[in-house]
């Protein structure tokens, strides 16, 4: 027996948002049953991973606080994706726009500068992060430089000069020489959206982001442009769009997004410069982004959705001993579920037994 | 023994997961599948061979639990690309994220634990010639088989008549199936040969190179990996020679740190990342757009009816 796949004409929204939710289950399927080989009751792991989460008012603020530089960074990954281009460097754009904008924030501590300081950190946030994301789109339109690689090893770069500035010339000199930076004064600290909680205005910009994009993409002409390109380059080439463009302009608009992720969770969340800022964000982003397939509404439930893993992760690493390891399998899991039923709404699957075809 | 002959011996050690695995996904890509996920499959297989080879205390089964690890990754990232036509840019990714998790899971019990060095195989006589006989002919089995492997590879994908068929499927699929060609089938097999590839360097890292495992401990050379590929313009011979360029990198990287030239360690860290970029690059302004790429790479292959 072997099947056989036959291009949809369309595919309907029920069908293709039943598909990420049947992606959603299977891999849960699978998680609870690598649980169950790994000795432990899935039940429990469940109760742990997801019951307990949404159950608890300090854990539904940290999902959203989680949420924020996903959705951020998946919204920004999903202008790439459209139109075809792998930008899987969000990591290093995301730790270039912290920097960046963390520079501003120790170079004014301590100075009792005013109220321009915010501003401008997320602003050179943004700048950085662009401009990170814009050095793989150069190398690909001026000489062709495949921009996968490219943007990867831009990530361990990027990782590599926050660790050295952190051991450096931006240690705290009264930090018992742990490697970390001074913490930021209140000027420029990102604050809370209410007085005592926990959710700071990062996800405000993740919400704007949402919006904006809605709008870019469904009713602009560079909404369409991305599509055509992504679809049939061919044709936006007759049409007249420039893929040179077209390439700097998304890899601009997800670097500065994440740059702009970056900073907001320095700047709102650990409130100084470590070696570590992220629990690889930018990486997870790509699985946020094809599990809310590419649009703005369904990328901001992917990122709740995903968000509540790292949550749960943690949770089982206390209470139940499960490994952080097993939340980023799951993650894994679930972006290979999610490609698989991306294939059933684009193809009509039919098995044929042998001499059955045709 | 001097010091130069030691940093000879360990370029070596450096260059042979890369050349092994960069001949595995060149390859798959040959056969117009690009699979990303060398990274993860490579992880796996240092995790599963190190787990094996502690467990059983015995470096041969560690190597084939190594090969089967990487071998199974890909028959899953095959289901995905072949069965369900999926996008292999994200299947692949995916197969990363999914190995960094999973052997960080199956690798936690052994963390701590040691293996002891895999004995060289000594040459008789060319051994005792000066400066290049310990590097010529007293290294691990490993050294010579990935020297063999790259001259196998080579005669395979020139010489023999599967290795035309593969080469024609990876150039254009829709010719190939229209001449009866067994797409998937060949396909297929040129995926697992990278899984077991891949999964065989990531069991010399764990067993010869480190002798411990530690989660991530491939940091990126799955990825270096894929762009000797591109750099090796998809020839064999090319790759053995960009392997060893990028072995003896980060060795002379790794010295340069120990030597303390005032240069800051992250910057040395750096070295093999920037040069990957810059191999990319300087192949490209000579070349113009990836020269030798298999037509069909990365294009799911959906026969018409």
């Amino acid at each position: 027996m072997r099947f056989e796949l036959t291009p949809r004409t369309n595919s309907p929204t029920v069908m293709r948002v039943f598909a990420s939710v049947a992606a959603f289950l299977t891999a849960f399927l699978i998680a609870g049953f690598v649980i169950w080989l790994m000795g432990r009751s899935p039940i429990a792991a469940f109760d742990v991973y997801v019951l307990q989460p949404l159950s608890d008012p300090w854990s539904l603020q940290e999902l959203l606080v989680k949420a924020t530089p996903m959705a951020l960074i998946a919204i920004g990954l999903s202008y790439c994706f459209r139109a075809n281009l792998w930008n899987i460097g969000a990591e290093g754009q995301y730790v270039v726009g912290a920097v960046l904008g963390g520079w501003l924030a120790l170079r004014t501590h301590g100075t009792d500068a005013g109220l321009w300081v915010l501003p401008l950190m997320l602003l050179l946030g943004i700048i950085g992060g662009a401009l990170w994301g814009m050095i793989p789109a150069f190398l690909k339109t001026r000489f062709g430089v495949n921009e996968i690689l490219t943007s990867l090893m831009l990530v361990y770069v990027a990782q590599l000069i926050l660790d050295y500035l952190v051991r450096g010339p931006w240690r705290d000199p009264k930090g018992f020489n742990f490697p970390q930076s001074v913490t930021f004064d209140p000027s420029a600290t990102l604050h809370p959206i209410l007085e005592g909680g926990r959710v700071h205005y990062g996800a405000v910009f993740a919400a704007i982001a949402v919006l904006v994009t809605a709008i870019v993409l469904g009713r602009t002409l560079f909404g369409y442009r991305l599509k055509l390109t992504g679809d049939a380059p061919r044709a936006a080439r007759f049409a007249g769009f420039s893929s040179k463009a077209t390439t700097l302009a998304v890899f601009a608009i997800s670097g500065g997004l994440a740059g702009l992720a970056g900073i907001s969770e320095v700047s709102g969340q650990i409130g100084q410069l470590q070696p570590s800022i992220s629990p690889g964000y930018g990486f997870t982003a790509i699985t946020v982004a094809f599990l809310g397939r590419l649009n703005p509404i369904g990328i901001l439930v992917a990122s709740l959705v995903v968000a509540l893993t790292f949550i749960g992760g943690e949770s089982a690493q206390i209470m139940l001993k499960l490994p952080l390891d097993l939340t980023q399998a799951f993650q894994g899991i679930l972006l290979l579920c999610v490609l698989a039923a991306d294939a059933m709404v684009s193809y009509r699957i039919r098995f044929v037994t042998r001499g059955g075809g045709k | 023994m001097t010091t130069f002959e030691a940093i000879l011996l360990t370029i070596v050690t450096a260059s042979t997961p890369l050349l092994i695995a960069a001949l595995g996904e060149l390859v798959t890509e040959r056969s117009g599948v690009l699979n990303l996920g060398v990274e993860g499959m490579m992880v796996m297989g240092a995790a599963c061979s190190f787990a094996a080879a502690v467990t059983f205390d015995s470096t041969l089964l560690g190597v084939a639990a190594g090969m089967l690890a990487g071998a199974l990754m890909a028959a899953l990232f095959a289901l995905l690309v072949l069965g369900f036509a999926a996008n292999q840019t994200g299947s692949g990714l995916a197969l990363t994220i999914l190995g960094l998790g999973l052997s960080g899971l199956i690798g936690a019990p052994f963390v701590g634990a040691r293996r002891d060095p895999v004995a060289p195989v000594d040459i008789p006589v060319l051994s005792d010639i000066p400066v290049i006989g310990r590097l010529l002919f007293e290294q691990d089995l490993f050294v010579y088989a990935s020297i063999v492997l790259t001259i196998l590879v080579g005669l395979y994908l020139m010489r023999t008549r599967s290795g035309l068929t593969l080469r024609s499927i990876g150039e254009n699929h829709t010719s190939a199936n229209a001449l009866g060609l067994p797409v998937w089938r060949v396909r297929f097999w040129a995926i697992l040969f990278g899984g077991a590839c891949a999964g065989l360097a990531g069991a010399y890292l764990a067993l010869v190179y480190t002798r411990f495992w530690s989660p991530g401990m491939t940091a990126g050379r799955g990825w270096i990996a894929l762009a000797l590929v591109v750099f090796a313009a998809w020839r064999p011979g090319w790759v053995l020679i960009g392997a060893y360029i990028f072995g003896a990198a980060t060795v002379l990287q790794l010295h340069a740190q120990a030597a303390q030239f005032g240069v800051p360690s992250q910057v040395l860290s750096a070295v093999p990342y920037l040069a990957t970029i810059l191999a990319l690059l300087l192949l490209s302004i000579r070349h113009g757009r990836a020269i030798g790429a298999p037509g069909s790479l990365g294009t799911p292959f959906v026969p018409d009816r």
